[in-house]
């Protein structure tokens, strides 16, 4: 298999990780689920940095964001499926 | 004043400079316990006089305050091969915040790395508190106060203590020891989505190779577990562990998170390393942290800040900050001999004692900080390398540590020793 541009680790996690440097909007990523070794392809929205997340599906304001298949946080705006997704639009539960 | 332990007072010896008297103990090294003989090989390590074994030989000189950080480094600039590690505290603390600092500077004195210890303080009473910790260990330990003495004298009879120590220590022979021998410690530092993905599980599939095999292990930093506490709460051993765990964890979020927090804790926990590098929220940085502990292991009990592990074999959790330099500190001080820290932006961190063996497997890190690094495991994100073929890569890691390789936190002379401070002093 080629090297991939995006890895999610679990199949019912909603945002995935770039692990790639460099990566440019329209990119079509190759996306693998470390859980099964599963792949799909996707297409990058944004400039988006190594390590950086990208939405696997819409997701709008108030939605969940799991990743690990557990919740990481409440979207306080929109991500697009192929959008990024960091603390402009992620806020944590917690304190 | 001279508190002595575990060797032998001299008075004849060197009793006076330029007429002033000088108490100078002799020093006559302490007998080694026999222990039967390992079950195989892996690495070779110092014996030491309680049985448990060290990967390094330091001759330590210890301050037991600040106002004993400059004796301590004089001496340790007198006498090559020792080492002096001065810290910020130790004057007017009290309670329990006293308790983890003795505990902290005996931990530190009695890790196996440690062969002797000369330790330094303003004053005799505390100081004969910490060398009687460290002497439980039957290592030998001297104490020296500098009231009624002054900096020069102190630092003159330390300094000849400390040089008969350091020769001694220098001809302690390693003997073959058991991997299963070593106590491995971690904690992760500058963390990013990266190390949930690669560096953290990779400790973690050690813990699940090595812990079967007899080792202590431990983690901890128990704000950075919130977002994944229900899952750590279910790694305990048994269900009375995990609601002790649960208590401690949910005592700092309402003993400390809440009273002293100004905003919400969003600047510091993630840190801004960690959001540079991706991570968005506590919760996603938590459950990237319980990685390291792999997918078989359960711990088996609870331990203070600088607690020494007391029911066998196993893995623990020590209840500590998520600051690199404190956590390393206080797991050194638990007894630990070696350290795993899976890092993603790059944290630089080392440790007096303890070897800090760092892992990364962002590239772009081990790109431009490679010196940083010592196990590079970016394989694993370009599917190239697998979860369990890097938890081999760093068994052979630890290994070679153990056998004298300097990490690259050891060459690049990174040394924090941080104590963990609680209140404020009276």
């Amino acid at each position: 298999m080629s090297a991939p541009h995006l890895l999610v680790h679990e199949l019912k996690d909603n945002v995935g990780v770039v692990v790639v440097e460099g990566l440019k909007a329209g990119t079509k990523m190759l996306c693998v689920v470390t859980h099964d070794n599963s792949s799909f392809e996707l297409s990058v929205k944004a400039d988006v940095p190594i390590g950086h997340k990208v939405a696997l599906k819409d997701l709008k304001a108030g939605d969940t964001a799991i990743k690990y298949g557990q919740d990481i946080g409440k979207m306080v705006g929109p991500a697009k499926v192929g959008e990024y997704v960091h603390v402009h639009n992620l806020k944590t539960k917690r304190w | 004043m001279t508190i002595v332990a575990n060797f032998e007072l001299n008075k004849n010896r060197l009793a006076s400079i330029k007429g002033r008297k000088i108490d100078v103990p002799g020093f006559k090294a302490p007998v080694l316990k026999k222990r039967s003989s390992a079950k195989s090989d892996n690495f070779v390590g110092w014996r030491r006089e309680n049985g448990r074994v060290g990967v390094r030989n330091h001759v330590l000189i210890l301050p037991l305050d600040d106002l004993s950080n400059a004796a301590c480094e004089a001496v340790a600039n007198n006498i090559k091969g020792t080492l002096a590690i001065p810290h910020a505290y130790g004057r007017l603390q009290f309670g329990e915040d006293l308790d983890i600092h003795f505990r902290t500077l005996i931990g530190a004195g009695s890790n196996p790395n440690v062969a002797a210890v000369v330790v330094i303080g303003i004053e005799d009473g505390w100081t004969k508190i910490i060398v009687d910790g460290i002497a439980r260990t039957g290592k030998p330990v001297v104490g020296f106060g500098i009231e009624g003495v002054g900096d020069i004298g102190t630092i003159a009879k330390a300094s000849y203590v400390a040089k008969e120590f350091v020769q001694w220590a220098s001809e302690l022979q390693r003997e073959k020891c058991d991997i299963g021998e070593l106590w491995v410690s971690t904690k992760c530092g500058e963390s990013d989505t990266t190390t949930g993905l690669s560096s953290c599980p990779t400790v973690g599939n050690m813990y699940d190779k090595l812990l079967p095999k007899g080792i202590y292990g431990v983690f901890g930093e128990t704000s950075e577990i919130t977002g994944a506490e229900h899952l750590c709460k279910a790694r305990a051993a048994t269900p009375e562990v995990g609601e002790r765990w649960y208590k401690m964890w949910k005592a700092y979020q309402t003993d400390v998170i809440e009273q002293f927090k100004t905003t919400d804790l969003s600047d510091s926990q993630p840190t801004k390393g960690n959001i540079k590098g991706g991570l968005s929220t506590i919760e996603e940085k938590a459950l990237g942290n319980l990685e390291k502990i792999g997918r078989e292991s359960k711990y088996i009990d609870i331990l203070q800040p600088a607690e020494a592990p007391a029911k066998g074999a196993g893995l623990y959790f020590m209840d500590t900050s998520s600051a690199a330099a404190e956590c390393v500190t206080l797991m050194a001080a638990g007894g630990y001999v070696v350290h795993t820290f899976p890092t993603g932006q790059g944290n630089v961190i080392g440790n007096p004692i303890v070897p800090v063996i760092k892992i990364t497997g962002n590239p772009q890190t081990m790109r431009t900080m490679p010196e940083h690094i010592d196990v590079d495991v970016s394989g694993i994100l370009r599917r190239d390398m697998t979860i369990p073929e890097a938890g081999d890569a760093l068994i052979a890691n630890i290994v070679r540590t153990s056998n004298g390789r300097l990490t690259a936190a050891e060459a690049l002379g990174h040394r924090e020793f941080s104590m963990t401070k609680l209140y404020r002093s009276a």
